[in-house]
């Protein structure tokens, strides 16, 4: 069970850190300098859980691995985040958009991590609960700006709703060992959060007046390291100083 | 009439109390001030891009997150000194449009390259450094909203100058490898970190009026001394070559002596030349461009908001 738990809890770490980077690209790109300070809060909050769980997942492990062994010298097949975190930060209304699914997937998907029989998970869950509310309501409130604004951010705001949406289903996939976690009272059965997320994203989006995609596609395949070509990229950047002096302090 | 108001505004500048936004002040001195704060708030928001450009390649988890939380520290900086900068009847457009356009300046240490990492260390050592420098004596300055931003900023400027000290201690202490990297970044960074106090006082434009009005309690000569005093120990202690083989502890002046800098480089970074200019004020143009649907999706909804509930 422990290397299971190790697993998960890297998951977890790999989709904390990927969005977390992707979120710190914004840094002196936003839309105006509050932007730029709120979306480096957002990413701090994202690296801090990608800390988190790598950390317990090295304590874990118990073979003199750190947080770092884990975002730096892991390569990208090895890497096990879900698809929708590595896509690139795309214009503001891709980066808010994506930010809106995740958030409201999070939203759902911590309260019932933070009741984990596993209290290091637990713990790790409800600290960023808080963070998530803070999060949702930002993602939230910049989608009602967008679809109730002009006519391009309108524009911009559907059309990063139409490229996100095949990679919204692999959030609520459970593979093997998933499903024993959730069933052990240790993971989460995501699958049984996606009626309400649809519920939530729909009434959010009604209200905006913007449109759910109806057809539907799905993209999968991150938990098993099969992923799209920009995390190789994202990897190569993040990983390069690191590797390029292995083995030191920093 | 007028002639009163300005002997009371003189008289409250030499008895050390703060002058305030509603107080009368001559054209010069809002001029001067407006100058003044903007290029600092300026130069916080570029200051962003070169070690921003280090975000996503930090080596560790740990100096990520320290190294967002710092870029993070000096917007805020930014964002606290365009406001005060606001209380002298400008607005933040108006800031942005001049910064755009190059009539107003910025540091001008932003325009050197953050080439590796050491250089993130570096820069938070000597420059958040030598910023410190001014700004404790800036705590002093005659105006308010401008002597109160500073009490605040320091504080976090204190911080990032350990943290940047703290990252070279570690590659100093560390392999070949990371000694080399921090020697090279001290060695490429002491020089512009000197000229960030301005050209010697006697060739110095602002000084006379800005010290008469109280705006700078320090002239640029003196702040360098004390930025030169506090670097050499520190220089020692990493155990790296001092960049300057000219400096050397004075015991008649109770000062550092130190060689000359190199006044046509200062004065070509200053006029655009040097290796990131273009590239700085770019940067800050397109990144605002992209932004311009954003802010108008905003306007236009708060507009619309506004209306819905006025109905
Ligand atoms: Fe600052
Ligand atoms: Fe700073």
């Amino acid at each position: 069970m422990k290397a299971k738990i190790l697993e998960y809890s890297t998951r977890l770490g790999d989709d904390s850190l990927v969005l977390g980077h992707r979120l710190s690209e914004w840094c002196s790109n936003a839309p105006f300098l509050e932007e730029d300070l709120a979306l480096i809060n957002v990413a701090l909050d994202y690296i801090g859980r990608a800390r988190m769980f790598y950390g317990y997942a090295a304590e874990l492990s118990a073979d003199g691995r750190n947080e770092d062994d884990f975002a730096f010298m892991r390569d990208q097949r090895e890497f096990s985040n879900l698809l929708i975190h590595e896509l690139p930060k795309g214009d503001f209304a891709f980066t808010m958009l994506r930010q809106l699914f995740i958030d409201l997937f999070n939203s759902l998907f911590l309260p019932r991590l933070a009741e984990s029989s596993d209290k290091t998970l637990a713990a790790i869950a409800a600290k960023a609960i808080k963070e998530t509310r803070y999060h949702l309501r930002r993602s939230h409130e910049w989608t009602l700006r967008f679809g109730l604004g002009t006519d391009e951010s309108r524009e911009r705001a559907q059309r990063a709703i139409d490229q996100l949406w095949g990679y919204t289903h692999e959030m609520f996939d459970l593979d093997a060992l998933e499903s024993e976690l959730a069933e052990a009272g240790i993971g989460v059965d995501s699958g049984a959060l996606k009626t309400e997320w649809e519920q939530q994203v729909s009434a959010i989006l009604t209200e905006a007046e913007l449109e759910q995609p109806g057809e539907q596609w799905a993209v999968k395949g991150g938990r098993e390291g099969y992923h799209t070509e920009n995390l190789g990229q994202l990897l190569n950047e993040m990983q390069s100083v690191h590797r390029a002096y292995p083995g030191l302090e920093w | 009439m007028s002639e009163d108001l300005e002997a009371k505004f003189l008289r409250k500048i030499e008895g050390e109390e703060k002058i305030e936004p509603k107080d009368w002040m001559p054209d010069g001195y809002c001029k001067n001030l407006i100058r003044q704060i903007s290029q600092h708030a300026h130069s916080e928001v570029i200051g962003m891009q070169p070690e921003g450009n280090w975000i996503t390649r930090a080596p560790s988890l740990r100096r990520k997150a320290v190294l967002l939380a710092k870029v993070q520290d000096e917007g805020g900086h930014g964002l606290y000194l365009y406001s005060a900068t606001e209380t002298l009847g400008i607005s933040r457009d108006e800031m942005i449009h001049a910064l755009q356009t190059g009539e107003a300046k910025y540091a001008s240490i932003f325009n050197y390259p953050a080439q590796t990492w050491a250089d993130v260390g570096a820069i938070g050592w000597l420059v958040d450094g030598a910023a410190i420098v001014n700004q404790v004596s800036l705590q002093r300055t005659s105006y308010g909203p401008y002597a109160r931003g500073m009490v605040r900023i320091c504080k976090e400027e204190s911080f990032h100058q350990r943290q940047g000290y703290e990252l070279m201690l570690v590659l100093a202490r560390g392999s070949d490898d990371q000694k080399a990297l921090a020697q090279d970044a001290l060695n490429r960074f002491y020089w512009p970190s000197l000229m960030m106090f301005g050209p010697h006082d006697a060739e110095s434009a602002h000084t006379a009026k800005s010290m008469q009005w109280k705006i700078k309690r320090q002239s640029n000569d003196e702040l360098r001394q004390k930025f030169i005093d506090q670097t050499a120990p520190q220089i020692d202690f990493l155990g790296l070559d001092h960049p300057d083989p000219e400096c050397k502890w004075n015991e008649e002046r109770g000062h550092y002596d130190n060689g000359e800098i190199d006044w046509d480089e200062f004065y070509d970074v200053i006029n655009g030349n040097g290796h990131c200019n273009r590239q700085r004020i770019e940067h800050h143009v397109r990144a605002h461009r992209e932004g311009e649907w954003v802010r108008a999706a905003m306007q236009t909804y708060e507009a619309r908001k506004k209306k819905a509930k006025a109905a």
